[in-house]
């Protein structure tokens, strides 16, 4: 797994075999030996499961298990031990990454597969009201997290935006700080303690048992904001000073420099990030589980009573599917699967936001 | 951001006295100064309001009467057994996730070909983007069941280890696949903060490790390791605030008796703090919300902890590195 030789392999100017009377010459795997001794290996590994029975996974790791021995022993023999041991790690760091792979792509397999049975027509027109079995869709669920989560953006962005502009622009001191200290501190928050905030915040003010689309929104926000204030920032302070200095110099007061000169050079960073930050939050289940609870109809009316949200009607149709389990399970999959699809679409938004609008840098 | 931005006068030029005058301050730039840091303080305002409103609604399970807690035992002895699980398992996750994710941010910073390196860093980066609940239903419908065989033999082979004492649960609901999926959620974060600073290890250490002979192993190990020993560790407490307020996917995955155990691979497990309370929480009244709160209230000041620390580690490193 020698990638990238050119740039990083620092064995290449010391060819010890020029030196004129030198040096002993140090021995070489040749340029084969790595896939030459992967196929070995998965042959080896192959002929052996062919006997006991084939299974994927004890195949794949038989043969990097193997590989590896088998790359070191030969490498240890000709090469040296130090040679080796560097094999040795690059074959470990490579399978780590591969391995790391492994539960992203099971995870898309599972739910595209177990996700398409119900991924109709009518899972995206028909609510849950007065269904039993088959049949029903989530239009109420995704109509209702399109509101709960847009409610969260509008608290969410304004203060979020502001505070990353105090931070960059006018924060010195200590009051900058601490902000900046709390942020990182809130983003660590987790999920369900911020839908616990709302919960007691709305049990304060509306009595027990309280279940508001709105309250829902509330715990979103505190999830929602740092992430907000930390892309922000990070783009803010990014913007080159120049462009404020010479605003300056013409005499814009500073509050003009910052919305005319300095937010629409970081425009295209403060989008991406927000778009991230939706993605966070759209698919949170914990803190509306318990805020904003489930119904079965379109509920479009955040200040009363319960609204049914994509995550929390996923999860419920998976934890209590009733009689029969089948088609209850089968949405429970399909919503996972539009919820994993939203959350990679506003990723890959985020990303193209981000490349296409960023400003010219020359 | 070391130059100031404000704008002053301009330096005056040696020798002439000019006299300065005061910066001209617009009405619209004290409203404008004014709601940035009014949105700034709102922030430090919710912090304070999410701690003191949980602990309002907590007071009530603090004052009550031992018997009229459920369980009847009193607040304590129902809150240690959730937190002893909500430990075992991010610890769990915390020990496969950190040296995975050190290996995975070598690989992207430091072994990947640089043209796709951007890419497999957003790969990983996507595995932090799939909702919890996501990994729930992954969790419970793939890798428990995929993880029944390691177990079994698990039970076979280190049976004589508490860890490992079974019997083996036929669903795979266990805490050994709770960790699991805790610690794919948590990769991402570890490895993100572990890129970064791997990324900022001075070129010239490296140069210098390589010119004098080194291996790419020894380079990193003797320049890029110990450089990035603090991000390791912030970013492994970063990951552990993660894994301890976990909801979802404990909730979905593991199969809950109550009770302190250390059996990794049975069907008795005690629960976590975040899971009990999605469980139980659509369903109580009175005393057992403030209860419950009360165990919410537990877990915050327990991540307010972690990350905390894991803060203060990057902010004190970020200082004297002299990486700049």
């Amino acid at each position: 797994m020698t990638i990238d030789t050119q740039r990083r392999d620092p064995e290449r100017g010391i060819d010890t075999s020029r030196v004129p009377g030198g040096l002993q010459r140090q021995g070489q795997l040749p340029s084969w030996a790595v896939p030459g001794a992967l196929a070995a290996a998965a042959a080896v590994v192959g002929g052996l499961l062919a006997f006991t029975g084939f299974s994927l996974g004890l195949f794949a790791v038989g043969t990097v298990v193997v590989f590896t021995i088998g790359l070191y022993v030969a490498s240890r023999t000709v090469e040296g031990r130090r040679k080796a041991t560097d094999r040795l790690v690059t074959v470990v760091v490579t399978s780590a990454f591969v391995l790391a792979l492994v539960p992203l792509v099971s995870v898309v397999i599972t739910v595209v597969d177990e996700g398409l049975a119900r991924f109709d027509a009518e899972f995206f027109t028909s609510s849950m009201r007065g269904v039993v079995g088959e049949g029903g869709g989530a239009y109420h669920a995704i109509v209702g997290t399109l509101v709960i989560t847009g409610l969260a953006a509008a608290m969410s962005i304004p203060v979020g935006l502001l505070t990353a502009i105090y931070l960059v622009e006018y924060g010195r001191g200590r009051l900058a700080r601490a902000i900046t200290f709390f942020v990182d501190v809130m983003t660590g928050i987790p999920s369900i303690v911020a839908g616990l905030f709302a919960v007691a915040l709305f049990t304060l003010f509306f009595g027990p048992g309280t279940r508001l689309g709105f309250a829902g929104a509330v715990a979103l926000s505190v999830l929602m904001i740092p992430v907000v204030v930390r892309a922000t920032e990070e783009i803010l302070k990014i913007v080159p000073n120049e462009l404020r200095e010479a605003a300056f110099a013409l005499g814009v007061p500073k509050w003009r420099t910052i919305l005319k000169v300095v937010i629409p050079t970081a425009i295209a960073g403060i989008a991406s990030g927000v778009t991230l930050a939706i993605a966070r939050v759209i698919g949170e289940t914990a803190p509306l589980l318990i805020t904003v609870g489930l119904t079965a109809g379109v509920n479009l009316n955040p200040f009363s009573g319960r609204t049914a949200t994509l995550p929390v009607f996923a999860y419920t149709s998976y934890a209590n599917p009733g009689v029969p389990r089948e088609p209850s399970l089968e949405r429970a999959w399909t919503a996972a699967l539009v919820l994993i699809i939203i959350v990679m679409v506003l990723n890959l938004l985020a990303r193209l936001v981000a490349r296409v609008f960023a400003p010219k840098t020359r | 951001m070391s130059t100031d931005t404000r704008p002053g006068p301009a330096p005056a030029p040696t020798g002439t006295p000019v006299t300065t005058p005061k910066p001209v301050v617009q009405p619209g730039d004290r409203i404008f100064a004014g709601s940035a840091t009014a949105a700034g303080v709102l922030i430090l305002l919710v912090l304070a309001g999410v701690a003191a409103f949980l602990l309002i609604e907590a007071v009530p399970a603090l004052v009550a009467p031992a018997a009229d807690i459920p369980g009847g035992q009193g607040l304590v002895a129902y809150i240690m057994p959730l937190v002893f699980g909500t430990l075992l398992a991010a610890v769990i996750a915390l020990l496969i996730a950190t040296p995975l994710a050190v290996a995975v941010a070598l690989f992207i910073t430091h072994y990947a070909p640089r043209r796709v390196a951007q890419t497999f860093g957003y790969l990983i980066d996507l595995l932090a983007a799939v909702p919890s609940i996501v990994y729930g239903l992954w969790g419970i419908a793939v890798l428990g069941p995929a993880s029944l065989g390691l177990m079994t033999w698990l039970q076979d082979n280190l049976g004589f280890v508490p860890l490992f004492a079974g019997p083996v649960s036929t669903t795979g609901r266990t805490m050994l696949v709770v960790g699991l999926t805790l610690a794919v959620m948590i990769l991402p974060i570890i490895t993100a903060v572990a890129r970064e600073v791997f990324l900022q290890t001075p070129r010239l250490h490296e140069e210098a490790a390589l010119a004098l002979g080194a291996t790419r192993w020894e380079m990193i190990r003797m320049a890029v390791l110990p450089f990035g020993r603090s991000g390791i560790i912030s970013g492994a407490m970063l990951g552990l605030g993660r894994a301890l307020g976990e909801t979802m996917a404990v909730a979905i995955i593991l199969s809950v008796s109550g009770g302190i155990t250390f059996n990794l691979i049975s069907s008795a497990n005690p629960s976590t703090i975040a899971a009990n309370i999605a469980l139980d929480f659509p369903e109580s009244t009175g005393l057992d919300v403030n209860t419950l709160i009360a165990s919410g209230l537990v877990l915050f000041f327990i991540t307010l902890a972690v990350n905390s620390l894991a803060r203060f580690i990057i902010n004190r490193r970020r200082e004297f590195s002299g990486a700049n």
